[in-house]
């Protein structure tokens, strides 16, 4: 029963992106689009970063880092497969194929991701609060030197894959909101499991976590790896939205954007995170016509929503849909 | 051997400018246990203040050499007394609201208000760079080889002066047993009759000022200023500060100086490629094996 | 998975409201005539992406003062055919997500003709890339890497390229100076300063010097004492700083300060007045090279150089003078276009520009949709940058600085075309190092 009504709904669901992947395409402007695309992959970072910052209360600074790594590693391995298949720029992949090519390479870009969560997780999150800022914003300062340095990814021109049309732009709508939905929920499935639990309490109180005999070094470097792999999935999204990825677009600031669309939400809760992303990406775009005072817009938004509400607008609540929208709840995951 | 002795030279001078801001940051650190992110930019806004005093004192209208050194230290002051209202205003107005709010509200906020300073300084000075004033006349002196500028022997002096006078203040006032007080317990200090709001906004205002000293006397060598020159040197000199121990002033001071000297060196004997990765890699490793910083004492932490 | 449930269709209704709000909200374009000009009557507009906040604020400001310039100048001699010019400028922060959007909403909400903009190779290749994808032509003032114009036919630009500059500089070293030993510090944060010194030492040790040190800093440094220090001790003649004025005054100071007297050679990154208000008398001596030298003005320069004096109080720089030329060989383009100016009838009267007589030498585009014109070189004197040489693109063979009166002709586009094509496509591979 379960299984046909979970089926059910992810047919509805692939139906309907690619309804709206249609329409999108042949009635709405690109410029439109693109800031829809933004949101989306805002709301992957949102999600991702939250994890580790908002659910378990390990605050980090570095998931710029991370995300460059998922940029640059989706591109790699993009190129490389489409090389390795035999398709060029005269002999471009059906739509289908692109799709599963940039999805491939999304693998990688969480597997990478990931790894550097791992590598950066695991002797840092030992320190506590805003050491560990400092540590991760140090990590993600070293990755980008590393990409700088590293001529064979384009140093500081950037990577495009070696192509003068740059890295082949692959993301649309239907595979940025598939991947949302698919780590939203895995995410969202994590943070209300045991699991969740545990980080919570981490957050809470490290201390007696550890009391409880929960191993709260595993349980922290556990959601750094999978937070670090979500944003690095954003990362490759954006990588074949830009066309180019250069390592100043991976700089403490766009760090501090994530910071700040978590912030806008609500620290720990995950539809608060995708309001949050969704809200940046609007906002910043909507306020182009005072253009000079955008960044202080924004950096007085930011003081002034810590000091009105440290915890976010929604807090950890959850937003939900209106009871008779819902399914009533089933038992505990 | 010149080579290395003067590496070892162009390090220190470096390391003094990092270490005279790393003591803002210990000092705010020591007593509220916030990294004051907007440290960087106080720095830089003091630099700035420190342009227009020397304008205003008629450096335009005097030549370099005719500036007296009564008012290249009436321009120095002047920045340290704007820093220090810039320091206060940032404390009264972005962290004493979040006060006894989750520990990391005020280090978002002090970030927001690092960029704020940012951008109101590209607004109100644009991003160009300014040339600093030379309000001290340059020489060059050489010993066995080594060339150094009576500016950075300056600079040196200087730091080592203004951490003296800050270790006496600390350790031998009233108001500096005050300050750590208020760091070893905050209620505590208040309910003996400490004014705590008082302290902390007169630590905010030295340790303002002190970075604003370090921006003349960086003004002073370097001669350029910018909007974004707070950012990075802010960031080093709070490395300095964890790598010294941060709360320690004595700590912060080494910690600029090696700092500086590991930079060059890297720079000098490894590759220049790596000039900023090695500061960040001290980080790291500092906190993963000494956290509490080489002359820092482990707090323990109670259940 | 039945509890996430809720936020999973959260996410789909907040995705299709935003859809929603997409499609109800923007949609002027309908779909069947949407690869014309957008306007048919009334402004045609020119968009501008540039950097005017941020770090790279001044780079933009400038090119926006010069563009304005050459947009008044088109609508007081009646625009284009009748029809006002419009020019439309974005912010990009000097940010590739920005420059992006940017982009994208001149095509689509402002209806641009063609593209103007930017000044950092980097994000001309990102916009670029968006124009060359949406068939809207696009000019980049001052873009010096060689992939910008790689990227396809529907991108240029009105500056010379890096491998061209590289060897101009790196001919005026060894031929003029006599220089054989030179040092080379580069900023590794930056593109163009890398392509730029990679350039150099080509040409220089091809010619038969030798490259004693490749050093680096990174944008935004102060010190750079301890480069520099190293230098000293290998006996370099001059020092080679491929970066921007905002670095170079200081590097400038900080190798006098350790007794290293050298000559310091650059490119046009270092053009600015401030060069010599914060380098002082210690960047005094040094050569760099640049698109055009306000000393060596011919009619059209000089009458540039007054009427830009005159609407913005201040000398034009090589940046504002390339703005001015790019806008001017647009609207130049959207006058020759054949019938409407749509997007692809401006790009081939682009493609088909001969001698635009662009402020910065004379506008031919070669088969790579890069201007074929000379070089020149300044040296820094205590009043002003002072004119020394005028390079022309065959090459190895400096031309004297004889003829200044008329617009320099283009040497056969031949050979700097075949020069910009042997470059590397992805500069990135095998730097010399």
């Amino acid at each position: 029963m379960i299984w046909t009504y979970r089926t059910a709904v992810s047919i509805a669901l692939i139906a309907a992106l690619f309804v709206i992947n249609w329409a999108l395409d042949a009635f709405v402007i690109e410029y439109v689009v693109r800031i829809i695309l933004q949101c989306g992959i805002n709301a992957i970072l949102a999600v991702g970063l939250n994890l580790i910052n908002g659910t378990t209360g390990q605050f980090s600074l570095g998931h710029a880092g991370f995300m460059a790594v998922g940029a640059y590693a989706t591109a790699f391995a993009v190129i490389h497969l489409e090389s390795g298949l035999g398709f060029s720029a005269s002999n471009i992949p059906a739509p289908w194929m692109q799709g599963l090519l940039l999805s491939v390479g999304l693998l990688f870009g969480a597997l990478f991701a990931g790894l550097a969560g791992l590598l950066v997780g695991a002797p840092s999150l030992r320190l506590r609060g805003d050491y560990l800022a400092i540590v991760t914003l140090g990590f993600a300062e070293i990755i980008r030197l590393i990409f700088t340095n590293t001529e064979a990814l384009g140093g500081a021109t950037g990577y495009s894959g070696g192509r003068p049309l740059g890295l082949p732009v692959y993301t649309n709508f239907f595979w940025v909101f598939l991947w949302a939905i698919l780590l939203i929920t895995l995410i969202g499935n994590f943070t209300f499991s045991s699991y969740g639990r545990a980080l919570r309490a981490i957050r809470e109180d490290e201390i007696a976590t550890e009391a409880l005999g929960i191993n709260t070094t595993r349980m922290k470097v556990l959601a750094s790896v999978i937070s670090a792999a979500a944003v690095g999935v954003a990362g490759g999204l954006f990588a074949h939205l830009m066309g180019t990825i250069r390592p100043d677009d991976f700089k403490m600031d766009r760090s501090v954007a994530m910071i700040v669309m978590i912030l806008i939400g609500g620290l720990g809760s995950v539809s608060g995170a995708i309001i949050g992303a969704i809200f940046v990406a609007v906002t910043l775009e909507a306020m182009r016509d005072i253009q000079q005072y955008r960044l202080l817009a924004y950096s007085l938004l930011l003081i002034g929503l810590m000091i009105a509400r440290p915890q976010g607008l929604l807090g950890s609540r959850e937003l939900r849909l209106p009871a008779f929208l819902r399914r009533k709840r089933g038992g505990a995951a | 051997m010149s080579t290395f002795l003067q590496q070892l030279v162009n390090g220190l001078s470096v390391g003094s400018i990092y270490a005279l801001i790393a003591l803002g940051y210990t000092m705010v650190y020591g007593t509220l246990g916030l990294i004051n992110f907007a440290h960087g930019e106080v720095f830089m806004i003091g630099c700035y203040i420190g342009l227009y005093a020397a304008f205003w004192l008629g450096y335009e209208t005097l030549s370099a050499a005719s500036f007296s050194p009564m008012s290249a230290t009436l321009v120095l002051l002047l920045a340290m007394a704007g820093a220090a209202i810039v320091g206060m205003l940032i404390e009264r107005f972005a962290y004493r609201p979040l006060r006894g709010a989750p520990r990391l509200a005020p280090l978002i906020t002090a970030i927001g208000v690092s960029l704020l300073l940012q951008n109101i300084a590209v607004l109100a000075f644009s991003a160009n760079p300014r040339s600093f004033p030379s309000i001290i006349t340059e020489h060059r002196l050489e010993f066995a080889g080594v060339t150094i500028t009576n500016i950075k022997i300056f600079i040196f002096a200087v730091s080592i002066l203004l951490m003296l006078a800050l270790e006496f203040f600390v350790k031998k006032t009233w108001t500096g047993r005050a300050m750590r007080a208020i760091s070893v317990n905050l209620p505590a200090a208040k309910l003996m009759g400490v004014p705590a709001d008082r302290v902390i906004s007169l630590t905010f205002a030295i340790g303002s000022a002190l970075a604003a000293a370090g921006g003349i006397l960086f003004g002073l060598d370097q001669t350029k200023l910018e909007p974004l020159m707070g950012n990075m040197i802010g960031l080093k000199a709070f490395i300095a500060a964890v790598l010294g121990g941060i709360g320690n002033i004595r700590g912060a001071a080494i910690g600029g100086l090696l700092i500086g000297i590991a930079e060059l060196m890297t720079a000098g004997y490894i590759s220049s490629d790596y000039r900023d990765a090695i500061t960040f890699v001290i980080l790291i490793v500092i906190l993963l094996v000494r956290p509490q910083g080489l002359l820092g004492v482990v707090r323990q932490e109670k259940v | 998975m039945t509890r996430f449930s809720a936020a999973r269709r959260f996410l789909l209704l907040s995705s299709m409201s935003l859809a929603l709000v997409a499609a109800s909200g923007c949609k002027p374009k309908a779909g069947a005539d949407g690869e014309g000009s957008g306007a048919q009557s009334g402004a045609l507009v020119i968009g501008a992406y540039l950097s005017l906040t941020g770090s790279k604020a001044d780079f933009g400001i400038k090119t926006q003062q010069g563009a304005l310039l050459a947009i008044d100048e088109a609508n007081a001699a009646g625009g284009v055919g009748g029809r006002p010019v419009k020019l439309v400028i974005l912010d990009d922060q000097g940010t590739a997500d920005e420059a992006g959007n940017a982009v994208t909403r001149l095509i689509d909400v402002e209806n641009a003709s063609a593209i103007l903009g930017e000044v950092s190779s980097s994000l001309s290749l990102v916009g670029g890339r968006i124009a060359q994808r949406r068939g809207i032509p696009m000019v980049s003032p001052s873009s010096t890497n060689t992939q910008v114009t790689e990227i396809g036919n529907f991108v240029f630009r009105t500056c010379f390229i890096d491998p061209f500059q590289g060897e101009v500089m790196a001919t005026f070293a060894k031929e003029k100076q006599g220089f054989t030993r030179i040092a080379v510090i580069k900023d590794v944060r930056n593109d163009y300063s890398i392509g730029l010194a990679k350039a150099f030492i080509e040409t220089f040790t091809k010619n038969g010097g030798t490259i004693v040190a490749e050093e680096s800093y990174n944008e935004g440094d102060t010190d750079f004492s301890a480069q520099l220090t190293k230098i000293k001790a290998l006996e370099a003649q001059a020092l080679f700083v491929p970066g921007y004025y905002t670095e170079v005054g200081n590097l400038a100071k900080n190798s006098r300060r350790l007794g290293l007297n050298i000559p310091l050679l650059g490119g046009d990154g270092w053009e600015s007045p401030k060069l010599r208000e914060i380098g002082g008398n210690d960047i005094v001596g040094s050569f760099y090279s640049n698109h055009f030298a306000p000393d060596n003005a011919n009619e059209k320069s000089s009458a540039f150089i007054a009427t830009y004096s005159k609407r913005w109080n201040e000398p034009p720089t090589a940046l504002a003078t390339l703005g001015y030329d790019a806008t001017a060989l647009i609207i130049d383009a959207m006058r020759r276009a054949k019938g409407e100016p749509t997007p692809a009838a401006i790009r081939d009267a682009l493609e088909a520009t001969k001698a635009f007589p662009a402020v910065t030498g004379a506008v031919t585009f070669d088969a790579n949709r890069n201007p074929v014109k000379p070089a020149v070189v300044l040296k820094v004197t205590a009043d002003g940058d002072k004119f020394v040489a005028e390079i022309q693109p065959a090459g190895a063979a400096p031309a004297a600085p004889a003829a200044p009166a008329a617009p320099a002709a283009p040497a056969a586009p031949a050979a700097p075309a075949s020069g910009a094509a042997a470059a590397p496509a992805g500069s990135g591979s095998g730097a010399a190092k």
